[in-house]
């Protein structure tokens, strides 16, 4: 039992020292009903050797995205993550440390915490950003509770082209907590559609771009209709790359922007753990959920940075507090910003322009393919009507190697959209990845 | 006094004596003074190689943006910047780290490698089944482990941290309500002495909340709480083993009175790593516990996240559980993701990552070691409780302690000492500081969490300087502790300056304070 330094003979002692019999002596509070003697059937500890062998077999039944063409996007993105980043967050003191609590000996995890803030805030070209939340679906419904405590209302509208899962994480969550949510039907180029639901009941309106279908939109007039009527307006981005070559939300007019955070920095890990961007206005930081890292000075005047606004929180203010939220997503923070720094904003443009230009070269091969492409204007992922179901497609290409994008069905089986399949391109994908899907298509 | 005494002394008189001594660089040693990122003159540069593509945006006219302004470093320059920023951060790996509650054990770093096997790590959760039928047999082996350590027939994986697996066993209990027709009950029972996050989770989903009050002996009043159950409850919540560090006796009766008002039982598991292989909640009554697979199960709590906190439930509440679901079909295992149960938490299927971290840490223990971890989590609590008993003074000193060892200040008053002041001054010695001031209901609360994976050299180090430091407080050596810490990255930080004129993103303008020295 490697992880386990006690020896017997330390134990023996120990008990002594405490003036205990036996360790079962310790257990005595617990109920002798509730006390579960003999072991679990469960099998017995595994040295390395055995537990990698388990778990690498288990992993070989997977096929890795990287593994051949791949085409799925919707909320999660294949990036490359440079090998220092991965480096840096294993370092022991990045990855065993817990919550800064004790400021003077967690500079490190606080001044990237600063860091990442000030990054979050210039991508999303609004004021302040929170210390991340677990991610972007959660980081959404979070928006629209603060939308409510902002303008104590309690009608949130979701256009038809928010991801899937954000609107039902938020319909979830929100309606919990009293709220009426307005979701509108899924639709491709949805996001003015908004505008005519909103009324003087509205607390916020929440609209996606890119949106789930690909679609890039302006989101400026459902700004200014939204804050007509004393809305406020959030900005959805799953897709964080596009931060790089598209208008940020706060320079549309967004009240708050919510964004996923996985591209950068992050694997895709199956769907988690990912990393929550939540910026705001400064208007209205004290109605911000989660962590926040602020700077300060110590006893000798120089500076530091510390968790600051805790009276928003949980531990202080209990069922008052803006949000349960107590973990936030560290790593994947730390991931994020190191992986930003390396490409600064150049680089960032960059990518982004490497990524949209791939997604051209994709649309380009699937009309050509003989397909309609639904997506008006996109930065790296567009929706596809497929001839029959989209998701018997993606079977058959599965057949090719190809695993082709996101049959729309999967996020929403009653929409009604089930020949509309989603297929995303980054620099990863390769000309000869869409060259074997336009071939596959037109066979 | 020589330059060799100036780094981090580690002798007290050291200490002292270095007092006031500043480099002529503003560095403490090999301790660097690391600017901003944004101070480090990155305007113009990128770290990634980046293939060329000209950018053709006619389709995006109007769309794209100009104002992008931040810097890049070059790898080098990058890896510099946070390995020195590392070095200001205190770590398990570093000593122990005893903060009660949050369960600070040794992150094992077989689990990174299995969690960075291409797959599970390059894996989209929305790419065909067909093709992730190992990552969903893992999900689901996970499952069985956390259902059987628990005695419970059902367990809800999507919850990405302890407090969100509160809201998950919140809304479970809170359908199963209204399914029944019992939509009315709004009251959630909690007691004073409970973790922040659940009257909060309570009120984030419409609950109000009273409190139970607490026996001298640091349980459940059950005479209060029976007085306070009644038909407006729909649930409450215990944790249990307590936040006091001591398992609620009368558990089972807490139980059997809440089922008996037609309420639900919601255990807070953030000290499941007490009893793990030992005692199964289910055998208790719980009817919903969240497990921070970050706390019990060894998942890295990486400066603050991301945790995982599956929800096991009992059959009442199982129908009600999280999309998506695991199920069986005829070609291997489906994710069944549409309108199950109350809806969705969040998007895709939780925290995979964290999932391998924590199997790889449940087949390396296995059903043998998982026990010996609770036994020695407690073996090595009240150790520390007995070693320091007698210098300081424990909150509830009869009978054992569970997991962790609980403090009051009373042996402090008339020093000029405070609970901060003495933690602030454990990190001079070496230690981070204990969780203080919680939980609320003991004064000056020094709660005391060394888990299993510290070895018993290690624990009397640690009492050693625990007792060094409490003969110091005793015989006024007040400095010691009120400009504690003196040997730190930083001195004490101002919390009060950072909250009244909050400045939390760094601007290019003049007014930020300049960089020391």
């Amino acid at each position: 039992m490697r992880y386990l330094p006690l020896t017997p003979a330390d134990r023996a002692e120990m008990l002594g020292v405490i003036g205990a019999p036996d360790v079962d002596a310790l257990f005595a509070d617990v109920p002798a009903a509730a006390r579960k003697t003999d072991l679990f059937d469960l099998p017995l500890h595994a040295g390395e050797l055995e537990v990698e062998r388990e778990l690498s077999a288990l992993a070989a039944l997977n096929r890795p995205a990287g593994a051949g063409p791949f085409f799925c996007g919707a909320g999660a993105y294949r990036h490359h993550v440079p090998a220092s980043v991965d480096h840096i967050i294993q370092r022991s003191e990045f990855l065993t440390s817990y919550t800064p609590y004790q400021p003077e000996i967690a500079q490190g995890t606080l001044q990237v915490l600063f860091e990442f803030q000030t990054q979050v805030a210039a991508l999303t070209g609004l004021d302040v950003a929170n210390a991340s939340m677990y991610d972007g679906s959660t980081a959404t419904a979070e928006a629209v509770m603060m939308a409510q405590r902002v303008t104590r209302r309690e009608k949130a509208i979701l256009s038809g082209g928010v991801h899937p899962h954000y609107a039902a994480v938020t319909q979830t969550i929100a309606h919990a907590e009293g709220m009426e949510i307005v979701r509108l039907p899924a639709a491709i180029d949805a996001e003015a559609a908004v505008i005519d639901a909103i009324d003087d009941e509205t607390a916020c309106v929440v609209v996606q771009t890119p949106n789930v279908f690909g679609v890039v939109t302006d989101v400026a007039r459902i700004a200014e209709a939204a804050h007509a009527r004393g809305a406020l307006l959030i900005v959805v981005t799953t897709e964080a790359v596009s931060f790089g070559l598209l208008k940020s939300p706060g320079a549309m007019g967004a009240d708050i922007a919510v964004a996923e955070g996985q591209s950068i920095g992050n694997a895709l890990n199956y769907g988690g753990p990912y990393v929550g961007l939540f910026a705001c206005r400064e208007k209205f930081v004290r109605q911000m959920p989660g962590r926040l890292c602020g700077e300060t000075v110590d006893a000798e005047g120089r500076r530091g940075y510390v968790l600051t606004l805790s009276t928003r929180e949980q531990h202080i203010r209990r069922e008052k507090a803006t949000s349960n939220i107590c973990t936030n997503s560290g790593l994947c923070a730390l991931a994020f910003t190191i992986h930003l720094s390396l490409l600064g904003g150049q680089g960032l443009k960059q990518l982004a322009a490497v990524n949209h230009s791939r997604a051209r070269e994709l649309k380009a091969a699937v009309e050509a393919a003989g397909l309609e492409v639904l997506t008006p204007r996109f930065f790296n992922e567009i929706a596809v009507r497929t001839k029959g179901a989209a998701a018997e497609l993606v079977e058959r290409l599965l057949g090719d190697g190809i695993i082709a994008g996101v049959p729309f069905s999967r996020l929403d089986p009653k929409a009604g959209l089930d020949d509309v399949l989603l297929l995303a391109a980054t620099e990863t994908t390769t000309s000869a990845d869409i060259a074997a899907l336009k071939d596959a298509l037109a066979r | 006094m020589t330059m060799m005494n100036v780094g981090r002394p580690t002798r007290p008189e050291d200490a002292i004596a270095g007092e006031g001594f500043r480099s002529l660089s503003g560095g403490r040693g090999l301790l660097q003074d690391e600017a901003l990122l944004f101070e480090l003159d990155g305007w113009d540069k990128c770290g990634v190689d980046l293939p060329a593509a000209e950018l053709d945006a006619s389709d995006l006219e109007g769309l794209t943006r100009d104002d992008l302004r931040l810097p890049g470093l070059s790898e080098p320059e990058a890896v510099r910047h946070y390995v020195r920023l590392s070095q200001k951060n205190h770590a398990i790996d570093l000593a122990l780290y005893p903060l009660g509650s949050c369960t600070m054990k040794h992150n094992p770093r077989l689990n990174e490698k299995m969690a960075r096997l291409p797959g599970f790590a390059d894996l989209h959760p929305l790419q065909p089944v067909s093709t992730t039928q190992g990552a969903l047999q893992l999900m689901d082996r996970l499952a069985h482990w956390l259902k059987t350590l628990t005695g419970m027939p059902a367990v809800a994986l999507s919850p990405k941290a302890g407090a969100h697996g509160e809201l998950c066993g919140l809304l479970s209990i809170k359908a199963a309500h209204e399914a029944a027709g019992q939509g009315d009950r709004r009251t959630v029972l909690v007691p004073t002495s409970a973790h922040g996050t659940n009257p909060a989770t309570a009120a984030f989903v419409g609950y109000s909340v009273r409190e139970i009050a607490q026996t001298a002996d640091g349980r459940v009043d059950l005479a209060d709480l029976a007085a306070k159950l009644g038909p407006d409850v729909a649930a409450i919540m215990v944790t249990n083993p307590n936040t006091c560090g001591l398992f609620e006796r009368d558990i089972i009766e807490i139980s059997r009175l809440t089922h008996e008002a037609g309420a639900y039982f919601y255990c807070d598991g953030a000290n499941f790593n007490a009893i793990v292989g030992k005692v199964r909640p289910g055998d208790l009554g719980v009817d919903a516990m969240h497990i921070n697979l970050h706390k019990t199960f060894s998942t890295p709590h990486g400066g603050g996240g991301p945790g995982a906190g599956p929800v096991v439930l009992s059959a009442a509440l199982a129908p009600f559980a999280p999309a998506p679901w695991i199920v069986a079909g005829p070609n291997g295992l489906e994710l069944r993701e549409g309108d199950a149960g109350f809806g969705r938490l969040t998007a895709f299927h939780g925290q995979m990552g964290m999932f391998v971290r924590a199997l790889a840490y449940m087949l390396s223990h296995g059903a043998d070691g998982l026990r010996q971890v609770a036994e020695d989590a407690v073996l090595n609590a009240n150790y520390v409780k007995a070693r320091l008993s007698d210098v300081m003074s424990p909150a509830f000193p009869d009978g054992p302690c569970m997991h962790e060892a609980l403090f009051d200040d009373a042996w402090l008053e008339g020093t000029g000492v405070t609970t901060l002041d003495f933690a602030k001054a454990m990190i001079d010695e070496g230690f981070h500081p204990m969780t203080m001031y919680f939980p609320l209901v003991v004064h000056g609360a020094m709660l005391i969490e060394p888990t299993e994976t510290e070895s018993k050299q290690e624990l009397d180090r640690f009492c050693d300087a625990l007792r060094a430091l409490a003969s110091a407080a005793k015989a006024g050596e007040v400095e010691r502790f009120k400009g504690a810490p003196h040997l730190a990255p930083m001195r004490r930080l101002d919390e009060t300056q950072a909250a009244r004129k909050p400045k939390l993103v760094w601007r290019e303008d003049p007014g930020s304070v300049a960089p020391t020295p």
